[in-house]
């Protein structure tokens, strides 16, 4: 179904808008410390998500550079995974949604980087490093909170019940793709269920499973997002610092 | 933090975190963000023991006029490279 464009830019969408809500919690977050780390981990999204995007441009040929394909593409023409835009919620749900987020990650990047493709290869082997870190981070914070207080544990559980279904759609197969997602869902779980076991936490069932970001079929949630995150662009064609 | 190998840690700042793991999250996130270090230490504020600014006189001055412990009355031969 799908050329390495749409690979690309399924990568690249999901890091764009990840990068735009964890930029939310600047200033916001429940410490400084957190505040920055939350914003380090965005600017990874983002780092990400220029790389991705650049090359999903080049491999069109149709003239689109990253600004093109970030800012002036409404939602439907997005291919990144509904559990990206979903809203950040609590510091729970953020966590929870980074955690499955960076689970996700980690093996699709490491993939990545020995993939056929050099372009892609180059774009894994420094997204991995990243992602080990964001993967770390967020395991840490659902242990904390699920290993905490009544109340945190109580938050943490809803959070990761709230948050599972949308896990499901990051594995849709795809053998034509360079990594096929599909393949990645065994490493994704063996994490999850040590961090989700050792947080005292519980996994959900599987059941329902949202989709539909990959064929731009998203919540509406997108739609407000996009436009916080385009309008100035929009406004103001090409503008610069 | 210490820079690079080969040179002592030496203290950038301070920081709140519940333990020492999220101290040392933290720590990286604060202080290293552009590659200041290559190793990172981190110390619970309650573990160090200070000299206090009141005991300065005592504790500092009376190396003040102790020149001869300075080695400052060697003769160095010439042509003595690396001294």
């Amino acid at each position: 179904m799908t050329g390495p464009f749409d690979f690309a830019l399924r990568l690249g969408d999901d890091a764009l808008i990840a990068a735009q809500r964890l930029g939310e919690w600047a200033t916001r977050a429940p410490e400084m410390e957190e505040d920055i780390a939350l914003a380090n981990i965005a600017l990874d999204q983002l780092g990400a998500a220029r790389l991705l995007l650049t090359y999903a441009g080049e491999l069109e040929g149709a003239g689109r550079d990253e600004d093109a394909l970030a800012y002036l593409r409404d939602d439907r023409e997005f291919r990144n995974c509904l559990l990206v835009e979903l809203p950040n919620g609590d510091f729970a749900v953020t966590m929870a949604k980074l955690f499955f987020l960076s689970a996700y990650q980690l093996p699709l990047y490491t993939a990545l980087a020995g993939c056929a493709d050099e372009r892609l290869a180059a774009i894994g082997a420094k997204a991995r490093k990243e992602s080990a870190y964001h993967l770390d981070h967020a395991s840490l914070w659902v242990r904390r909170l699920g290993d905490g207080t009544e109340e945190s544990h109580r938050r943490m559980q809803a959070a990761v019940d709230q948050v599972w279904p949308y896990t499901h759609e990051l594995f849709t197969g795809d053998p034509a793709a360079p990594v096929d997602q599909a393949t990645l869902r065994a490493d994704f779980d063996t994490v999850v269920s040590a961090v989700l076991d050792e947080a005292t936490l519980t996994r959900p069932a599987d059941g329902w499973a949202p989709a539909g970001g990959r064929d731009g079929v998203h919540t509406e949630q997108l739609s407000y997002l996009l436009a916080e995150m385009q309008v100035l662009h929009r406004a103001h064609p090409g503008a610069k610092w | 933090m210490r820079a690079r190998r080969g040179l002592s840690h030496t203290h950038v700042g301070s920081l709140h975190a519940p333990d020492a793991e999220l101290a040392l999250h933290n720590a990286r996130d604060l202080y290293t963000r552009r590659q200041e270090g290559v190793s990172i230490w981190v110390v619970p504020a309650g573990a160090i023991t200070a000299s206090s600014p009141d005991e300065k006189d005592a504790f500092f001055d009376p190396a003040a006029d102790k020149v001869y412990r300075h080695p400052t009355f060697y003769e160095v031969p010439d042509g003595v490279a690396h001294l």
